[in-house]
């Protein structure tokens, strides 16, 4: 549905562009096309080797790294296997949903989704393209720390 | 035809890799290309729009409209929009990385930028509503008040750890692209 209205504002403002100043608008469109065929090699490596991860790591085997450990360990479990899965929301909730069924703690999931959606071990190269060596990496460094915050602090109020 | 063999090089270099994985666990390489496919097929379906904007973005804004509203001088307008410009998004991380990079060329502050990727990351709006409806609103909301202190340190923090030549450096790098 959210994708639909991406392609509705994205049409729009073309077709406005469009009406407003043709070359203009091809340029634009150039752009699109240099920028996405200038990291297309990036992002199907990163395709590629998220499918070989999660054909590896599946829901049953993540659910077997987090689901029972708690803890400390549990955490820093669900945070290395968050910092370097990539796992769409759409997987990733229902994923975490089921897990705090079978007995995974709400800190262990949490600090799970946050370094999901925060950290990317995959994506750092591409990363790096854009902002350095440093930047990136004191970025995912930092994010992963932080999610230990959100972490424990999901575990005190939802106690 | 030798040019993109070398510029895809990772690429067929990972590709090899799953095929030796299906040559040996036919099961989990099978699993495998058809993960990457429907990833594949779901970024095809997500990414053009993305990219379309990041055109329109690149040839209409203004560098100087960009430095007032997320400039190093736009103070917290800037940070607004930036956390704006990110929830309001759809798509995977390492498609903001693109738009992080327009977002520099035409002038942004670094933290705006980070802001902006922090967003992107945790505070998607259309991914809020998704989470809600398997963790609950509690789980949710709590998630998402905490991370928005946590995405402006996380911006703040990199961008004082970092010196102002490093800065420069990525500037200048991202105006050659």
């Amino acid at each position: 549905m959210f994708t639909v209205l991406m392609y509705v504002v994205a049409f729009g403002f073309l077709i406005l562009s469009f009406l407003k100043d043709k070359k203009k608008t091809a340029m634009a469109l150039k752009k699109a096309w240099k920028s996405f065929e200038n990291i297309l090699p990036q992002f199907l490596s990163i395709l590629v080797i998220i499918g070989i991860m999660l054909a590896v790591l599946s829901p049953e085997v993540i659910s077997g790294l987090i689901g029972e450990k708690s803890g400390w360990l549990g955490m820093l479990m669900a945070s290395l296997v968050g910092s370097v899965t990539l796992i769409p929301g759409f997987v990733a909730f229902p994923l975490a949903s089921a897990l705090l069924k079978s007995g995974a703690g709400f800190m262990q999931i949490a600090v799970f989704i946050s370094t999901l959606m925060m950290v990317g071990i995959v994506t750092i190269p591409l990363e790096i393209k854009y902002f350095g060596k440093k930047a990136a990496i004191l970025r995912n460094s930092l994010a992963f720390v932080f999610s230990f915050i959100v972490a424990i602090v999901i575990g005190v109020v939802l106690r | 035809m030798k040019r993109l063999l070398k510029r895809y090089k990772y690429f067929w270099g990972l590709m090899i890799i799953n095929i030796i994985v299906y040559a040996l666990y036919p099961s989990v390489g099978q699993k495998s290309i058809d993960i990457t496919w429907s990833n594949a097929v779901e970024m095809l379906s997500v990414i053009p729009p993305i990219f379309i904007l990041l055109g329109l973005l690149d040839v209409w804004v203004q560098r100087e409209t960009m430095i007032k509203f997320m400039g190093e001088e736009s103070g917290i307008l800037g940070v607004l929009i930036a956390f704006f410009l990110g929830s309001a998004a759809a798509g995977p991380l390492y498609a903001a990385f693109p738009i992080a990079g327009v977002l520099l060329k035409k002038g942004s502050k670094f933290s705006n930028v980070l802001i902006f990727i922090g967003a992107w990351s945790t505070t998607k709006i259309p991914m809020l509503l998704f989470e809600a409806s398997s963790m609950g609103w509690k789980f949710t909301l709590t998630r998402f008040v905490i991370n928005i202190p946590i995405i402006i340190l996380i911006a703040y923090i990199t961008g004082k750890l970092l010196n102002e030549r490093e800065k420069q450096y990525i500037y200048e790098q991202v105006h050659v692209e």
